[in-house]
């Protein structure tokens, strides 16, 4: 039966009155409306992931006939318990955007002509052969996204590296992600965080680090407010660039100057090892302690290298170094009081407190992003406050497969599913279970994702392929960016969802079938891999990206490589990558079980998801009589890193003298090319904003609601003032929402990055504000 | 083209006869409940003209105690 609107209204209306009756008379049945709901057929639940951020929360997706009509939490699922965030109860309606790509196009001449989706595909195939005659494999590029599914990334590593030969495969992930992954490496030398989602019943005390959770990732949020109402002892400080929601719910809000979260991390351990809060049982048996280059530069220049050089120090000279970071001195760099640095030392030190660290896109998208990521460890390593339960630094994600599909499967230039280019062992155990020569599979990465821009524009690539993302919304300095790939002999190949920027700039466009239109895995950031099915069918002649992928690669010749059927492709691709990761360490879960359970956590080992990892206790991959093992370390000890301060790669002058942070809001997603498209969502959020201060507002002459222009080095935007809104940055800041595609912000931000991760920074650039 | 829905209590002993005007009348559509004297009254009509009769109409049924509304909803298609 299929379920119209006026149906399921009636449906509401009739659930409403059975509601309120069971409120008055407790116990009361009504047999013939179960029956009636179930016997009709109107509402089928099924279970997925949701679509949007890194969180994880499971849904239930209600369908009728075709359609999805209808989202609630999955209470099956241990990340959100039945719980979800505004966009999460919206979900579904992302699906039925009006404008929905529904066929491919072609560019002919000044148009963009509809043609059968297996002439676009032979194009692309033609366009790959004909681009590496002329220029080469590595003239050849594909762009992808933390919003790939799992087999998505998996067949376009298997494409481009093994059979192509090319490691010009990179993804979005590199502009959220890829400082937390260098983080881990360095430190631990694996990637992933070692805890979970439960740490947040059991921990004390809350850090987040420039992390406005009740807005990025607002159902683990609640979680953390309702353990704080539940024990009544829990302490949430906000440690952050400008006041936020986060601010307002939290214990404390403490605010620091940009890129001075490394003095302030730095003083927290000097203060730790001054009182002697030190756990020494874990540092001694745990831990070594290193040193890397400094003054290492911000990489806005084409064809920027950087290698760290590693040295072991001794504990002493790791005290001598954090002398420059007393309280005191920490508070002239910061601008946090010494008092309060001594307060979160004390909180960290504090041997009967569980204390958990969380952070995203702030200590991510930052020039020194892998350093900060190493200093926070250093805190929880110092106190041995990791890997136990409610003891744990994490590094929260942002999109819905970050971890599972570029992490996991590999899909950066460097990397392969398992290990990287660079090491023999590795690309031979890919060449195996790919079947190809071991020497297709180029030892040297290329380039990352903003070196691939560049390159692009240099025309070194001459071709790119872009799926599930919107690089001309994302990329920092974009004007540079889009020209170039708007360049005549540039061949651009976008797959999506919906009409963007990026497909503005595309010579073939690909229907992308969405979400729940495809059978796929996501990997959320505790390491959970969630299996949904094909729930819905596409519109048109949408395709699964995947099977986009499969199908160029077929008439590319690969067919060998390639070999599935539509019916089996998703299970086959997935028990084909899952012996990439065939060891305690990483063992996924089998295809069956996580076609039934709502996720499912790896390392997976004896039948069990490990809960904490590097920890005897949980993780059966600690060399046996351990108590802890961080074996991606050789010696099975993590490192403590000394790590300077160092000041962004813009700072304001007398020219630029603002700061230009931006970020995102509760109700939009990213670039917002989904949510824009849900009309509550819309509605509650029409359009982007610039945030400023009210003292700095004043100066101006500038009221709410008042044109204010942005203005930068590299572009301008013009867009209303917000002052006193749900953000409120401090004196000589503003902040942007980057979900309007009206107003380009990246045209305004520095294509700086962290020289080890190559993750950009947009939290810091230096801008001038003029009243319009 | 409104949609509303009650809880209706029938007077004493005159469940049957409640449900039995209920269902007989035009945009109605009725869920009694098995253990206790209650219906679940959901009304679809077509206008405001047909939706201010049918509650003249509900006002007048003898077998009817109370009508508790507890959903409404009125929409243009």
């Amino acid at each position: 039966m299929k379920l119209d609107r006026r149906s399921f209204i009636k449906s509401a209306a009739a659930g409403s009155a059975i509601a309120a009756a069971g409120s008055i008379f407790p116990g009361i049945s009504f047999a013939d409306w179960k029956k009636q709901e179930g016997a009709s057929g109107q509402l089928i639940w099924k279970k997925a992931p949701c679509r949007f951020c890194g969180t994880g929360c499971g849904v239930l997706v209600g369908v009728s006939g075709d359609r999805a009509v209808a989202v609630k939490g999955d209470p099956n699922c241990s990340v959100n318990k039945g719980l979800c965030c505004v966009k999460g109860f919206h979900v579904v309606q992302a699906l039925y955007g009006k404008d929905r790509i529904r066929t491919a196009k072609v560019r002919k001449g000044n148009k963009m002509v509809e043609v059968p989706i297996s002439e676009a595909l032979d194009l692309i195939a033609s366009k790959i052969q004909e681009t590496i005659s002329q220029t080469g494999k590595d003239s050849v590029a594909m762009y992808g996204s933390g919003q790939w599914t799992i087999p998505d990334g998996y067949v376009a590593s298997k494409l481009f590296k093994g059979c192509l030969g090319t490691n010009n495969l990179e993804a979005n992930a590199r502009l959220c992600m890829a400082s937390a992954v260098t983080g881990f490496m360095t430190s631990f030398g694996i990637d992933e965080p070692m805890g979970c989602y439960e740490d947040i019943e059991h921990a004390d005390v809350f850090v987040t680090w420039g992390n406005n959770m009740a807005e990025m990732h607002p159902v683990l949020f609640s979680r953390m407010l309702a353990s704080r109402k539940r024990k009544g002892n829990v302490t949430i400080i906000d440690l952050a660039t400008r006041s936020t929601r986060s601010s307002q719910a939290s214990d404390k809000s403490i605010l620091f100057k940009p890129s001075t979260d490394l003095a302030v991390a730095n003083a927290i351990c000097y203060e730790i090892i001054r009182n002697d809060w030190v756990n020494w049982d874990f540092v001694n048996k745990h831990t070594t302690f290193h040193k890397g280059k400094t003054n290492i530069g911000y990489g806005t220049e084409d064809h920027f290298k950087f290698k760290d050089a590693p040295q072991g120090i001794t504990f002493e000279e790791y005290k001598k170094f954090l002398e420059d970071y007393t309280p005191e001195k920490a508070e002239r760099i910061s601008g946090v009081s010494a008092m309060d640095i001594k307060y979160l030392a004390s909180l960290y030190g504090d041997p009967t407190k569980k204390v958990t660290s969380f952070w995203c896109m702030g200590m991510n998208q930052h020039v020194r992003g892998t350093w900060i990521n190493n200093l926070v460890y250093n805190i929880h390593l110092l106190t041995g406050k990791i890997s136990t339960p409610g003891n744990s630094p994490f590094s929260l994600t942002g999109q819905p497969s970050a971890c599972g599909t570029v992490r996991e499967v590999g899909t950066l230039t460097h990397k392969l599913p398992h290990g990287v280019v660079m090491k023999e062992e590795h690309r031979k155990m890919a060449a195996e279970i790919w079947d190809v020569p071991l020497a297709n599979i180029d030892p040297k990465p290329t380039y990352h994702t903003v070196e691939m821009f560049r390159a692009l524009d240099r025309g070194d690539i001459r071709f790119m392929w872009i799926q599930v993302t919107n690089p001309m919304i994302t990329m920092p300095n974009l004007n540079r960016y889009r020209k170039g790939a708007l360049k005549d002999d540039r061949f651009i190949v976008v797959s999506d969802v919906y009409p963007t920027p990026t497909t503005d700039v595309a010579d073939v466009i690909l229907p992308a079938a969405m979400w729940i239109e495809q059978e796929g895995m996501y990997g959320n950031s505790e390491r959970r891999t969630q299996h949904f099915e094909q729930i819905v069918p596409g519109p048109g002649e949408t395709m699964s990206d995947t099977w986009q992928i499969i199908e160029v690669a077929r008439r590319l010749g690969f067919e060998k490589q390639f070999p599935w059927s539509e019916d089996e492709y998703i299970e086959k691709i997935w028990e084909e990558y899952r012996r990439f990761h065939d060891s305690p360490k990483h063992n996924m879960a089998p295809y069956s079980l996580l076609k039934k359970r709502s996720g499912v956590q790896w390392p997976f080992v004896n039948g069990k998801e490990t809960r904490w990892r590097f920890n005897a206790k949980y993780d059966p991959a600690c060399k046996p009589g351990s108590d802890f093992d961080f074996y991606g370390k050789k010696d099975g000890k993590a490192w403590i890193w000394a790590r300077p301060y160092e000041p962004a790669a813009e700072s304001p002058d007398d020219e630029y003298n603002f700061w230009l942070n931006t970020g995102r809001v509760i109700e939009h997603w990213h670039t917002g090319s989904m949510t824009r498209r849900v009309p509550v969502l819309h509605r509650a959020m029409p359009e982007s904003y610039v945030e400023i201060n009210p003292e700095d507002a004043m100066n101006l002459g500038v009221v709410n609601g008042e044109l204010v222009k942005i203005i930068s080095r590299r572009g301008s935007v013009t867009m209303k003032a917000s002052i006193n809104g749900r953000g409120v940055p401090p004196r000589g800041m503003v902040f942007v929402p980057f979900f309007d595609e009206s107003y380009k912000i990246n045209e305004v931000t520095l294509d700086a990055f962290c020289p080890i991760s190559k993750q950009p920074d947009y939290k810091k650039c230096a801008v001038r504000l003029e009243k319009v | 083209m409104p949609i509303l829905s009650y809880l209706a209590l029938p007077r004493d002993g005159a469940m049957d006869q409640l449900c039995a005007d209920l269902s007989g009348m035009e945009y109605c559509e009725i869920i009694p409940a098995d253990n206790q004297e209650v219906v679940v009254l959901v009304t679809d009509t077509p206008d405001d003209k047909s939706e201010k009769t049918l509650q003249e109409t509900l006002k007048k049924i003898p077998s009817l105690q109370s009508l508790s509304m507890t959903f409404g909803h009125n929409a243009e298609e």
